[in-house]
């Protein structure tokens, strides 16, 4: 973890001597906790204080960026075990695992290629290729290789433990910047020179945590330090435990050799319980996980629990501002408006479904508050609301003109009618769980 | 150099829930974060209980339809049902209740839950539909007609738990106290309800659940920080079992419900619709619930070998 500012103060020289351009020590150590000036403009920090300060600024969990150039993916440099805590950075990647002797190479690329779907406005999809050396054989390795690469030019993990085969792919295909998988007991030093001479990320993989860490202190003597770790859980609690005792290990007691990204290969056949444990290989912090097999429930599955826990907590999640239809709305249907929180979003949509009344739904950009928040805010304010109707072209589309507004703001209809002439605004309930209830009366009165 | 583990000094444990009269179940007593058995102890498995309802569901899905609508014009055929698919309890939900439904009265709810436990061994949760006020009238007379039987009833929320948690304390039940996704408010309920008399070794804290992609990062982050109040901080308020009530919100979904010719990228409807119910609450274990009231019994299979997995294959291996 970076030090505070008061951390970094008592390790000046409090002189307060005014030549790094800052008043007094102190104002100069907030600046530099905030990484708006630099230790180097104090003349009098000791060297000592130099390193602390670098070491303090390292990130307990090694980045590590892999792929070809402008597709590549950064994973790792988490801070924290509880996202409330702060945030989960990179998002999980999810790899598909093909292998070389797989008669069906290019299905099964295309699939991946395929595998795109649009999400509360975010594009989700199966990011890599994890390409098993089945046939131990390096020529083939390479052949399926480059038959994906000339496809596409889509990040890739080397499933080889034959250096020879890890080594005729490097030579020749380095741009794709792929990991490679992996360092065994068997082959540790081969792997490390191949890693280190073509400056690839390399996974560390053996049979606990333990075995783990030697071979990691070994490949740091070495002078190499992108590594990746695999302890090979065989179970969803060994996966649970591994990865949580890493995570805490490298946050809390900073141990170093702890302090890289986790792949998890998933060996599960069967595709539910697959799912299950690709989903706690997502909460529980894997920052790569190798699938079986991909198909368009298990992605969607997947990519939702990966947005969701990857979501920054202090942001409220945003639907984008647009009038949505909730069912086959016409010009008669009613016309809700409400914020664009994505709870509200869900909430008041789900219970417009639940009444089975075709509806138009106008979300309207809030930042994300909720409707009382947003109104206190003066987001949610008569004359915002009135604009955003009259410039959404919705009035075309119907042939009435009553508003529905939420029933914490039933304050503002007199002065929404105000500012949008011709239309009579009617207040709704607080409650979403009561829109069922309300619409169909209301569509009931007003036949 | 040997991994010694780094472990946390836990300062609380869950009480242990018991319920049910002629068959029991139990869930937690847990001394350390969910599955942490490397620092705490875990007297008990997380448990499943099979959501059924007092009336017809109005807003089963097709998927739920298709295993539930030759028995869920009746009750107790309904919960036999469940019992032959494995389930150890039963939830039911006066869903009748609701204004918006038949708006059935509190002794129709109380005949239904009294026909329950005279024919059905199973332990049970008895739950209202969810609407403050009518919750307030009904669950005070089935807590009553179901006295000595040992249930859980609920859920108690701010606007009606005074009624409710005397009721279920006169019957001897035990409590789902349920909050809108905030520690403190899950907190401040918990001490109204214990500061009228009612015991916290019997009450389950509902903190809002939600389904996968529908605020599921809400309750799953409230979820860790209860545990992580209760176990580490020694806020013994927050220190007692959760429930995620997971069906009711996963079944409403759009994924449990658009077919895959309307929406070719979602994939197939029926193994989409059970991994939406089953992956959101294996996660809500991992979050911290000991109790899951669930409604597809695939989904609850597959939660279940995920439950099982964790406890039975866990061996002290060199780390």
């Amino acid at each position: 973890m970076a030090l505070t500012g008061i951390e970094i103060f008592k390790l000046l020289p409090k002189t307060n001597c005014k030549k790094c351009g800052f008043p007094t020590c102190l104002a100069f150590a907030m600046k530099v906790a905030q990484g708006q000036a630099d230790i180097e403009q104090c003349p009098e920090a000791s060297d000592e204080v130099k390193a602390k300060l670098k070491e303090a600024a390292t990130p307990p969990i090694r980045g590590i960026v892999f792929g070809p150039q402008n597709k590549s993916i950064k994973i790792g440099e988490e801070q924290c075990l509880f996202r409330h805590e702060k945030k989960f950075f990179h998002p999980t990647v999810l790899a598909l695992k093909i292998k070389d002797t797989d008669k069906n190479i290019d299905e099964k690329l295309q699939e991946v290629v395929n595998s795109q779907i649009e999400r509360v406005g975010e594009i989700l999809k199966i990011d890599a290729v994890f390409l098993e050396d089945e046939s131990n054989d390096p020529s083939r390795f390479k052949e399926a290789v480059e038959k994906i690469i000339n496809k596409a030019q889509i990040p890739m993990i080397l499933g080889t433990f034959n250096p020879h085969s890890a080594e005729l792919v490097l030579n020749d295909l380095l741009t794709i910047r792929p990991i490679l998988y992996g360092a065994s007991e068997q082959n540790i030093d081969e792997m490390v020179s191949i890693a280190k001479k073509y400056n690839v990320p390399l996974t560390v993989t053996a049979k606990g945590i333990e075995k783990v860490i030697s071979m990691v202190e070994k490949i740091q003597s070495l002078g190499f330090e992108e590594i990746l770790i695999d302890t090979e859980p065989q179970t969803a609690i060994e996966l649970l435990t591994d990865n949580t005792l890493i995570r805490r290990a490298s946050l809390k007691k900073r141990i170093k050799s702890l302090g890289y990204p986790v792949l998890t290969l998933l060996r599960e056949k069967d595709p539910f319980y697959e799912t299950v444990l690709a989903s706690l290989a997502i909460l529980k912090y894997s920052s790569i996980v190798v699938l079986n097999e991909i198909t368009g429930w298990k992605n969607l599955v997947l990519f939702t629990l990966r947005q969701n826990i990857y979501s920054d907590p202090q942001v409220p999640m945003q639907v984008k501002q647009d009038i949505y239809k909730v069912g086959q709305p016409d010009e008669n249907s009613p016309i809700i408006v409400t914020t664009n929180f994505a709870l509200t979003y869900f909430l008041v949509k789900g219970e417009i479904e639940n009444s089975k009344v075709p509806a138009w739904l106008a979300i309207m950009d809030c930042d994300g508050l909720s409707v009382l928040t947003a109104w206190a805010a003066g987001k949610f304010s008569a004359s915002k609301i009135a604009q955003f109707i009259k410039e959404s072209g919705i009035e075309e589309k119907l042939n009435h003109r009553e508003l529905i507004i939420p029933g914490y703001v039933a304050m503002l209809k007199a002065a929404i009618e105000d500012k949008l002439p011709g239309w009579k605004v009617v207040v709704g309930t607080k409650e979403a769980s009561g829109i069922p209830a309300f619409l169909k009366n209301y569509v009931r009165n007003r036949q | 150099m040997s991994f010694s583990i780094p472990k946390e000094t836990y300062s609380g444990k869950l009480p242990e829930i018991t319920f049910g009269s002629v068959k029991k179940a139990f869930f937690g007593g847990e001394s350390a974060l969910p599955f942490h058995f490397f620092e705490g102890a875990f007297p008990h498995k997380p448990l499943i209980a099979f959501e059924i309802q007092d009336d017809v569901p109005e807003d089963y899905p097709e998927e739920l339809a298709r295993v539930y609508s030759s028995v869920w014009e009746d009750p107790v055929r309904w919960a036999k049902f469940c019992e032959s698919l494995g389930a150890e309890a039963i939830a039911l939900r006066l869903m009748s209740t609701h204004p918006d439904s038949k708006n059935s009265k509190p002794e129709q709810a109380a005949q239904a839950v009294k026909k329950l436990i005279s024919e059905i061994d199973l332990p049970m949760i008895i739950l209202g539909s969810n609407h403050t006020e009518k919750d307030a009238e009904v669950l005070p007379v089935v807590a009553d007609t179901a006295r000595g039987y040992n249930c859980i009833v609920g859920k108690a929320q701010e606007g009606n738990y005074k009624t409710i948690a005397a009721s279920a304390m006169a019957g001897g039940h035990s409590l789902i106290a349920m909050s809108e996704l905030d520690v403190n408010l899950a907190k401040q309920l918990n001490i109204l309800i214990t500061q009228i008399g009612f015991p916290r070794e019997k009450i389950i804290i509902d903190p809002m659940c939600s389904a996968l992609g529908y605020g599921f990062e809400y309750t799953y982050s409230v979820m860790e920080r209860i545990r992580i109040a209760g176990l580490l901080q020694g806020d013994s308020m927050l220190c007692v079992p959760m429930v995620a009530d997971v069906g009711f919100y996963v079944w409403k979904t759009k994924e449990t419900q658009a077919t895959e010719e309307e929406i070719p990228e979602w994939g197939s409807l029926h193994e989409r619709a059970i991994m939406w119910e089953a992956v959101t609450a294996c996660s809500f274990l991992l979050s911290g619930a000991e109790l899951l009231i669930m409604r597809h019994p695939e989904a609850v299979k597959t939660t279940k070998k995920f439950i099982e997995e964790l406890y039975g294959t866990y061996r002290n291996r060199n780390i």
